[in-house]
């Protein structure tokens, strides 16, 4: 393993390990207001100062980690699913499958989807909490985010499906079931990972920006993205360094899962 | 020798008295010659203008180019809020409310060479009750139905007859630019400081003196002393305080509070805090019968005790302290103290004692159990509070508030929509439990905000289109605004209004929260800029600036 490999997963570990130890390394919790202390510097108290209305960062940080971890993977991983099935197997199976498969992907792009958000928040209750609110969001996320990929894998899958090993394969007999998982899906497995890898970073940023909907993760909870509207208005970056935390933090952790990933499909190869 | 030392230190205090005099002939010359070149004034509008007609006025935007542009009879002092002669000399309003009467200035022309005569106000006056026009403007003077008729005694004598009493008459003339009947220019010809010189659509707006305005300082010299005003349109706020860091704008007419203090930091003369301004930000629950939220959170709401527990429940201290940086005042009440005349000055804001918000609730048969407040039947005090998405003010005020009804055992949630989708929750669906959100005002007086406190109004928030009063104290406020609005004794209309206060503060149908201030931002190469709390802030005395070289 390179040392590149093995600093990724240090920094993993530790990232995942702080975010499930929030409780134990930041017991004042998220929602706590230092009112006294609001948009303050790092301190002995507050490591990584505190926001506009005096709750502390670090502690933001943490719980805003083991959220945005836990469920923009999970998002990403149900719109690439989507998408493997929905393009995947049609640029695989060809002709009408691929073109009516196109055609639902089309339609579902040229949707206006956030007048259709708006509808979906508009048929959520006002009263619901929190948590709940961070679920619906990020299922809706993985239930919209599907149709770019898709379209990616419909052309791979039928550039595969065209290939000489497919043909010899398809020749020597094997059934179309098992030629598709045993040559096809392995094929696709570095463009389905690398559409895994851009839907995270994606899907954190988008449910930042779906709190203009009253979607998103409802105050008082922390996310990647909601600590990410900090820095909106910032005039310079030596200004308050400290605020870029949460960017730092989201680089670093999907260059790492890249990083291992890379091994994966070495060793997938 | 000492008579000597004494006939010398004579002839240096001559000789100095006269250096002085000298100094201050030279300094005064230098004065006037500045005065009379003032230099060009740059600053940003937020959005395109969307009309130059002064009378179809409704946005920002074109209100400042009416403002700089558009000559009125009669103008409010921005400074003083007092009226004053325009190019109106003199004028009076009836007993019965329903007719003006204006003396007007002679030897005034519009911006062209047209001359101004009484027919040109009678032609505004035609235009701006047009109801093909739709003119904002002219909505204010609708008091009933009829036409609005004028007589032209003579070109400098007109009266105004409307068919029912207009409350605040002559005040309301303030927003009414006169247009010239006969110049081939139309609206392009005006009577106020500067005139419209040249227009980019989405770039710059360009105002130039207007050679024929009628006013003059008090040496005599004609004003306006700035050669032009370039408005910058540009709508991103960040980019408009880099340019004015840079040096590129003179002046930023409404600034928000972190900005405010960022620049204060670093340049602290340039800043300005007016105090007070007459925009208010309030909570209000819904109390409409036919909303569809639960009957018993219905009756909290529509209980004047819970809506007074949850007002003292709330530190609006640290509302103005930590969400706006102490650049806004805690609200006692519908009008702001910044409202001079009409403000009650017997209310002061409810201090913030969460114990006796919750001994008056559980007096009412709520109950705390395990910190979570409820009500007789058992039902948890939950509710959300919604607010238009993208304000991070009222998001910040609304995550605080959250934290306050914490500590009584109300659990809140906090909903951030986008603005239609709030505006439809409120004013068609009613569905939603508590709205957070400002109420800008423009108008000081209390007749602006019929409509607000009328039960049956459409803009009675909190219950809107009452076919009769449900409550007393609606009742109550019905009659005494129309009582105010029926009256041209000031004084009687002061009572009937301090009462109408008085009343909104007992019951609480609004919580209002804080009064923002008005903060602005001023380049020191302005000379002569006094920033008020009334539109526009910062420039309400353009004829008088002037710009020195930069």
């Amino acid at each position: 393993m390179s040392l590149g490999r093995k600093l990724a997963c240090v920094v993993l570990v530790l990232v995942l390990g702080a975010s499930a130890a929030a409780n134990w390394l930041a017991p004042g919790g998220y929602s706590r207001q230092y009112r006294e202390a609001t948009n303050a510097p790092p301190s002995r108290l507050h490591w990584l100062g505190t926001d506009e209305i005096g709750r502390d960062r670090f502690a933001r940080v943490l719980y805003g980690t083991r959220i945005s971890l836990l469920l923009a993977p999970a998002a990403a991983l149900l719109s690439t699913l989507m998408a493997a099935f929905i393009g995947g197997l049609s640029g695989y199976l060809g002709g009408a499958w691929a073109r009516m498969a196109m055609a639902v992907t089309d339609l579902f792009l040229s949707l206006p989807w956030l007048f259709l958000l708006i509808t979906a928040r508009a048929l959520m209750p006002l009263n619901v909490s929190p948590l709940v609110s961070v679920l619906v969001t990020f299922l809706l996320l993985g239930l919209l985010g599907w149709t770019t990929a898709s379209r990616v894998l419909c052309t791979t899958a039928g550039a595969l499906r065209t290939s000489d090993f497919v043909r010899q394969a398809r020749a020597a007999g094997l059934p179309g079931h098992r030629l598709f998982w045993i040559h096809v899906v392995p094929n696709l497995k570095p463009v389905l990972y690398a559409q895994f890898w851009i839907s995270i970073p994606v899907f954190i940023l988008s449910e930042a920006n779906l709190g203009i909907l009253g979607l998103g993760v409802a105050e008082p909870m922390p996310s990647w993205g909601s600590l990410l509207k900090e820095l909106e208005g910032l005039v310079s970056v030596g200004e308050e360094p400290w605020k870029f935390v949460p960017l730092i933090l989201l680089v670093i952790v999907v260059t790492s899962f890249q990083l291992l990933l890379s091994r994966q499909e070495e060793v997938a190869a | 020798m000492k008579r000597h030392e004494k006939e010398s230190e004579k002839m240096a205090a001559a000789c100095g008295k006269a250096i002085a005099v000298a100094l201050i002939c030279l300094a005064s010359l230098l004065g006037r010659s500045s005065a009379q070149g003032g230099g060009d004034l740059k600053f940003c509008i937020r959005t395109e203008p969307k009309t130059f007609n002064p009378l179809k006025v409704e946005e920002d935007a074109s209100s400042a180019i009416r403002y700089l542009t558009g000559g009125v009879l009669v103008r409010v002092n921005r400074q003083t809020q007092d009226l004053e002669p325009g190019l109106a000399q003199s004028w009076k309003v009836s007993k019965d409310g329903r007719q003006i009467s204006f003396r007007l200035r002679s030897g005034i022309s519009f911006s062209d060479g047209t001359p101004f005569t009484a027919e040109d106000v009678a032609y505004t006056i035609q235009q701006l009750m047009d109801p093909a026009l739709h003119s904002p403007t002219g909505d204010a003077f609708r008091s009933g139905t009829g036409n609005v008729e004028t007589k032209v005694i003579s070109p400098s004598q007109i009266s105004i007859r409307f068919p029912a009493q207009v409350a605040g008459l002559d005040r309301l003339f303030d927003q009414v630019a006169i247009l010239s009947e006969h110049s081939p220019k139309k609206e392009m010809a005006v009577l106020g400081p500067f005139m419209v010189a040249d227009y980019k659509a989405g770039s710059t707006v360009l105002l130039k003196r207007n050679p024929n305005y009628w006013k003059t300082d008090e040496q005599g010299r004609r004003l306006p002393y700035l050669d032009s005003i370039e408005l910058d349109i540009q709508p991103n706020r960040d980019v408009e305080m880099l340019r004015f860091k840079r040096g590129e704008l003179d002046l930023i007419n409404s600034l928000d509070s972190e900005y405010f203090d960022k620049l204060a930091t670093t340049s602290p003369q340039l800043v300005h805090d007016a105090g007070a301004s007459l925009d208010s930000e309030q909570l209000w629950f819904n109390e409409v019968a036919r909303s569809p939220i639960p009957s018993y959170k219905k009756n909290w709401f529509r209980s004047a005790n819970f809506r007074r527990a949850v007002s003292e429940a709330i530190n609006r201290e640290d509302l103005s302290r930590v969400v706006f940086h102490n650049h806004a005042q805690p609200a006692a009440g519908p009008f702001s103290p910044a409202n001079k005349f009409w403000f009650n000055a017997k209310l002061k804001p409810h201090p913030y004692s969460p114990d006796v918000a919750l001994k008056a609730l559980q007096s009412e048969g709520f109950r705390l159990e395990n910190g979570t407040l409820k009500d007789k039947e058992g039902n948890e005090v939950v509710f959300s509070i919604i607010t238009n998405a993208g304000n991070k003010y009222r998001e910040r005020m609304a995550v605080l508030i959250q934290d306050d009804l914490q500590k009584i055992g109300v659990h809140v949630n906090v909903v951030t929509l986008d603005f239609p989708s709030l505006i439809e929750r409120m004013t068609q669906s009613f569905d939603y439990e508590a709205i957070l959100l400002g109420l800008t005002n423009v108008d000081l007086d209390p007749n602006g905000e019929m409509n607000v406190w009328l039960s049956s109004s459409d803009s009675h928030q909190w219950n809107p289109q009452q076919k009769t009063p449900e409550t007393s104290w609606e009742a109550e406020i019905d009659r005494l605004m129309r009582a105010q609005a029926s009256s041209s004794d000031v004084k009687k209309r002061k009572e009937a209004f301090d009462r109408v206060q008085e009343i909104v503060v007992e019951q609480e149908p609004f919580i209002f929260l804080i009064n923002k201030n008005a903060l602005s931002a001023v380049s020191t190469a302005v000379h002569g800029a006094a920033p008020v709390i009334l539109s526009p802030q910062t420039f309400w005395n353009a004829e008088r600036l002037t710009v020195s070289a930069k």
